[in-house]
């Protein structure tokens, strides 16, 4: 992996995050992390269809005009976010059907005409499909995790539904922190959406600002510049 | 002249495009499509069989069907479809829609099972927009308080019972949600009427399907369901 990959890795996982840096597709972000398996289902198709955008626009690179270009991107958006619309109400019906109108909205995700324009229209292939994939990972990251919190302190479970999207044999993964306890009503509403997104937000924010002060104390000379260039 | 080649290709290159994406939508439609129609007759029969157990009837039900008008006991502002499920050619229940419109977040789509002694073979809720946490527990999955439906019917309780019990009635309600259930009782109740009231036409038309024809008497009830 070239250290131009690394870079593509680290930008899309942690400092320049979707969710949490971004803050693109928020819609689909905060409606349906009510549970682990609803943000991953959406996470998953949400990264696929950065992967798949990514790497057609790459390969369009050179044949498209700059001034069709984003009618051409939104219409290889369309048709793929289309696609896998398909493919989900075939093979993951129920979760189809909890996810609803969240999969078509795939394609008002701002973050996926934004690396299309901003990044794979400009670069190779490959390096278009990683970005896909990492900017794709960890929009999905964030979605698993609020659903995690918001499904835990909401419900008390964690992975409920699991077999929705794994089959039959996932039925075992189902965590509950026991029958009595009656859940907390605002995690599962909007509002606990927002709330655990301002919350995760906040940590990664106290983390990247605890390393910037390591960082700055290990190596003193270092320029400021470096700790703000996010 | 260089100005018109240049619009022509750029028209071109987007219909090449609309192409390519309308062909792959194409494709993708083509090949899922058995698989999704599949799928939504597997869910609604599954949802079916929630309400009358397969072991109770023998017959197709997704295809012994008839279209209900549009009816006010029903809530229904468009025709909806009744199922009906036999044994050995014996009526045993027939399963409708029935939309309780005051929710309170608007409608509540609901399955209801009638058997055909009239009593209640099962409720499920189909759609519904409730709060999350309180009024969802008119959800199956959540809570079994929509199972108290069944064996109930027109008779017992009586008319004066059908509500919840903070208006006198036999229902339960969930606590912080009592609009919820009234609305899900009610709708149940004026099921129960639509079903009292074209019994007849609701069973029978099967029988005469291909024919077409009204069995005697099944007009009289029309007439009696309108005025009700």
């Amino acid at each position: 992996m070239t250290t131009e990959q690394q870079t593509i890795v680290k930008n899309g996982l942690w400092t320049n995050n979707v969710a949490l840096v971004q803050l693109l597709g928020l819609c689909p972000l905060l409606a349906v992390t009510s549970s682990v398996v609803n943000g991953l289902g959406l996470g998953l198709a949400t990264m696929i269809t950065l992967v798949l955008s990514n790497s057609f626009v790459s390969i369009i690179r050179h044949w498209t005009r700059p001034e069709v270009r984003i009618p051409i991107f939104v219409l290889i958006i369309a048709s793929i976010v289309t696609a896998i619309e398909l493919a989900m109400n075939a093979w993951f019906h129920e979760l189809f059907l909890v996810l609803g109108i969240f999969i078509p909205l795939i394609v008002t995700n701002c973050s996926i005409i934004a690396r299309a324009e901003s990044f794979a229209s400009r670069n190779r292939v490959i390096d278009s499909a990683l970005d896909g994939l990492m900017m794709g990972l960890g929009f999905l990251l964030v979605l698993v995790v609020l659903g995690g919190l918001r499904e835990l302190i909401g419900r008390g479970t964690l992975f409920a539904n699991a077999d929705l999207m794994f089959g039959p044999v996932a039925k075992g993964l189902e965590f509950s922190i026991g029958a009595d306890y009656s859940g907390f009503l605002l995690a599962v509403l909007p509002p606990g959406a927002f709330i655990g997104l301002g919350l995760l937000i906040a940590i990664k924010n106290s983390i990247e600002r605890r390393r910037s002060k390591q960082t700055v104390r290990v190596s003193a000379p270092v320029k400021p510049a470096e700790a703000t260039a996010q | 002249m260089n100005i018109h080649k240049q619009v022509t290709t750029t028209a071109l290159l987007l219909m090449l495009f609309a192409v390519i994406g309308a062909a792959l939508v194409g494709i993708t439609y083509d090949s899922t499509y058995e698989t999704i129609q599949y799928n939504e007759q597997q869910a609604l029969l599954r949802q079916l069989n929630n309400i009358v157990p397969a072991s109770n009837y023998d017959n197709d039900l997704l295809a012994d069907t008839m279209e209900l008008a549009a009816d006010q006991n029903l809530g229904t502002t468009e025709p909806s479809t009744a199922y009906r499920a036999k044994k050995q050619g014996k009526n045993v229940a027939v399963i409708f829609s029935a939309i309780a419109p005051n929710g309170y977040n608007g409608s509540i789509h609901l399955l209801v099972g009638v058997n055909h002694d009239g009593s209640l073979a099962g409720v499920r809720v189909v759609k519904h927009r409730e709060t999350p946490g309180l009024g969802d527990a008119i959800e199956a999955q959540r809570s079994d308080w929509i199972l108290a439906f069944t064996g109930k019917s027109l008779s017992s309780p009586n008319s004066k019972q059908w509500k919840v019990k903070r208006d006198g009635g036999t229902f339960d309600q969930f606590t912080g949600a009592t609009i919820t259930p009234r609305a899900v009782v009610k709708a149940v109740h004026s099921a129960l009427l639509y079903f009292e009231a074209n019994k007849q036409k609701l069973f029978n038309d099967a029988c005469d399907e291909k024919a077409g024809e009204h069995v005697p008497g099944s007009d009289t009830n029309e007439t009696a369901a309108d005025k009700s």
